[in-house]
């Protein structure tokens, strides 16, 4: 049965039925189930914001605290899934994974490969993206195109609560390695989601809106970005499409060109850098892909090429707002 | 609210889900006459749109909704008053009326859901109506209980209402133990027996109708009558692309021209419509529960259950009711009851229970109540 649930709680109940249902699952990283060693609940923070929080007490040591060294654990990880274990390891902020790129890129995306399709590696990393939670220029980066840019991983970012129990069961079930990206300031919202489990399928984007005149692509936090300009140029008789990508690798670029055949206008909305963006990989596929169906030059709305500002007021101007959304589609309908 | 010969017309409440519609426009004039069950106006929702008929005689008044807003459920569309009622009057009930409140007034929409076990797992239900004699619906393949939302209400003016979700189906549990039409027929009388009900009238829909029919055959002593729409059990032709398609979509370009054959009008099927039968079947256990269903009761592309003739024998009454242009199932099918009562409704496709929502509603209460 369907019940308002957080995309924090989607998460955990993902992972606890998925630890239920299958004992090869374990679930590693900093901190997420207590850390320290001091005594009882005061230590059971269940991650940096508490998403594990309470699954130590009904899996027990399927969960594991690692050391501060994401190099070591992500390998441990990925080590793990080639032997057997479905292992979500949880990277708190994706911006760490510098230190563990070669475990990452060219050991776990690359076996299943090298070894003629003869290994597979199952294993999940979760890690939180994005900007808007005043933690500064180490800790808010989006940086999903450094993984899309990758064969052998797949890439998925829920906009929701309902899309991210599903896919984290997915990538959990899903035999290869999955970069599972949540964004920070999407935790806390809420929408309907089964208490059953469930798995929604990769490279499948989900139609959260249909309209006429323009398409407006996103992922993530601008997804909710995206539906508020439309809300608002709704207003004013001009009917947006959005398709929230949901996966990035395998990305759905048919339900995109389908819907640019029919409004005849792009628009990509991404909080990554602009060079090499998902934003940008979008707009280049539909140029070539739908040339023939544009009635105005696809239209880009990204964050500037620039760090992330430490400053609330900047990184508010850093991150795609629902203004320059509305004002991108207006330049695609301009004459 | 003081005028007893005022009779309001309000915005309709389709499913448990429904908060508010948008009236899409009205069909009639101020100054009509209008006929229980006369087409008054359209009204969308984010899962359907369809015209409302009127629930009462009278002549309309007054239009008090505007064509294209949007209202919540139960706001006040229009007025029906006889022609002595003065226009002060009138503007001085549109100036009292409230929107009731939602029963139980809670925003939780779910817990108007029951669930009930049975030796075949968790059933949920929906119940309705405090008077009159059981009826029992019934949802067909891949469907679930609000395949009944536009005849669940108004049969409950005249019937305590059950509708069921089989297993494998909506919320009920998504085992099926015996896949078979005599598995689910038991499954059925377990329900009637968790709930208290001793004989039943049983409405089936498609598989459900056959559901309905094996019971009826299996234990005649529990049902007092049958009305099957778009029956299967009748005949051995089916939509096998539809069964195949529809076990087999995973994705909403795969799905929606699948659920295109369920209806007359194409336009019925909405995106929301999709998502949510999506949502269904991505539940773990549900593609194997249908996988075991169709390959039970319509392997080959066969239906490979037959209950005509035994149905024919029953002393029990039965009505068949078929869309025209049902595209799942023929409708040819429908002589093949051996029934007293054989109608088939234009404009309609095998959803028929939906597309001609009053016109179905109206059949069944005549069979039913006699």
């Amino acid at each position: 049965m369907a019940r308002k649930l957080s995309m924090k709680d989607a998460i955990n109940e993902a992972l606890d039925q998925e630890m239920a249902r299958d004992p090869a699952v374990i679930v590693m990283g900093e901190d997420i189930v207590g850390g320290s060693g001091s005594p009882g609940e005061a230590d059971a923070w269940g991650g940096v914001l508490g998403v594990t929080k309470g699954l130590y007490a009904k899996h027990g040591d399927r969960l594991m605290d690692t050391p501060l060294s994401e190099s070591a654990y992500i390998g441990a990880a990925i080590g793990a899934s080639t032997c057997g274990l479905r292992p979500v390891a949880e990277l708190m902020f994706l911006d760490f994974m510098g230190v563990c790129f070669d475990q990452i890129f060219n050991q776990a995306a690359k076996f299943r490969y090298m070894f003629g399709g003869k290994a597979e590696t199952p294993v999940t990393i979760r890690a939180m993206v994005g900007a808007g939670f005043r933690a500064a220029a180490q800790h808010s980066q989006m940086l999903t195109p450094i993984f899309t840019h990758i064969p052998g991983l797949k890439v998925v970012c829920p906009s929701n609560a309902y899309d991210a129990k599903g896919l984290l069961i997915q990538s959990i079930r899903d035999n290869d390695p999955v970069i599972f990206c949540e964004h920070k300031n999407l935790y806390a919202h809420e929408s309907d989601v089964p208490e059953e489990s469930y798995t929604v399928p990769f490279g499948e984007a989900n139609i959260v809106r249909e309209g006429t005149d323009a398409t407006i692509v996103a992922y993530g936090l601008m997804v909710h970005r995206a539906s508020e300009a439309a809300e608002a140029l709704a207003k004013d008789g001009i009917q947006c499409e959005i398709v929230d990508l949901r996966t990035l690798s395998p990305i759905d670029i048919d339900t995109v060109v389908e819907s640019v055949e029919n409004t005849g206008r792009l628009i990509c909305v991404d909080e990554a850098n602009p060079r090499c963006s998902i934003a940008a990989d979008v707009a280049a596929t539909v140029a070539q892909e739908a040339f023939g169906s544009l009635k105005a030059a696809p239209q880009l709305v990204t964050a500037p090429h620039t760090p992330v500002p430490f400053s609330p007021a900047l990184e508010d101007l850093y991150i795609p707002s629902a203004e320059r959304v509305v004002e991108a589609v207006r330049k695609t309908m301009a004459p | 609210m003081g005028e007893a010969n005022i009779t309001p017309v309000l915005m309709p409440k389709w499913g448990l889900s429904m908060r508010e519609g948008i009236l899409v426009e009205w069909l009639v004039d101020e100054g009509a006459e209008i006929a229980v069950g006369d087409e008054i106006m359209e009204v969308e929702t984010d899962k359907i749109a369809s015209a409302v008929e009127a629930a009462d005689a009278g002549i309309l008044r007054r239009r008090v909704g505007a064509a294209g807003e949007t209202y919540p459920v139960r706001a006040l569309l229009g007025v029906l008053a006889p022609e002595d009622v003065s226009d002060d009057a009138i503007d001085a009930y549109i100036a009292a009326y409230e929107v009731p409140a939602d029963e139980g007034g809670d925003e939780d929409s779910a817990s108007q859901y029951e669930f009930v076990d049975t030796a075949a797992g968790r059933l949920r239900y929906a119940r309705r109506g405090d008077d009159g004699p059981a009826l029992v619906l019934i949802h067909g393949f891949g469907g679930d209980l609000d395949n009944w939302l536009f005849n669940i209400d108004a049969l409950a003016q005249q019937a305590r209402v059950f509708a069921l979700d089989l297993p494998g189906h909506g919320q009920s549990t998504k085992q099926l133990g015996d896949p078979s039409l005599a598995g689910l027929a038991g499954v059925l009388q377990a329900f009637l027996d968790a709930v208290e009900i001793d004989r039943a009238h049983l409405v089936g829909h498609s598989m459900g109708a056959a559901v309905a029919a094996r019971l009826a055959c299996d234990a005649p002593d529990r049902v007092l009558s049958l009305s099957l729409i778009g029956a299967a059990g009748l005949g051995p032709e089916i939509n096998a692309d539809y069964i195949d398609g529809f076990v087999d979509a995973e994705s909403r370009r795969e799905l929606k021209p699948v659920l295109l054959n369920l209806f007359a009008d194409s336009e019925l099927v909405s995106r929301s419509m999709v998502d949510d039968l999506l949502k269904y079947k991505r539940i773990d256990g549900v593609h194997e529960a249908l996988q075991q269903l169709a390959a039970s009761l319509f392997a080959d592309g066969k239906q490979q259950n037959l209950l005509g003739t035994e149905i024919a024998e029953l002393s029990i009454p039965t009505l068949v009711i078929w869309g025209a242009e049902d595209r799942v199932i023929p409708a040819a099918h429908a002589q093949n009851a051996g029934a007293a009562r054989i109608e088939q409704i234009d404009g309609a496709g095998h959803m028929v229970q939906m597309e001609q929502a009053s016109r179905v509603n109206a059949l069944i209460l005549e069979h039913v109540l006699g």
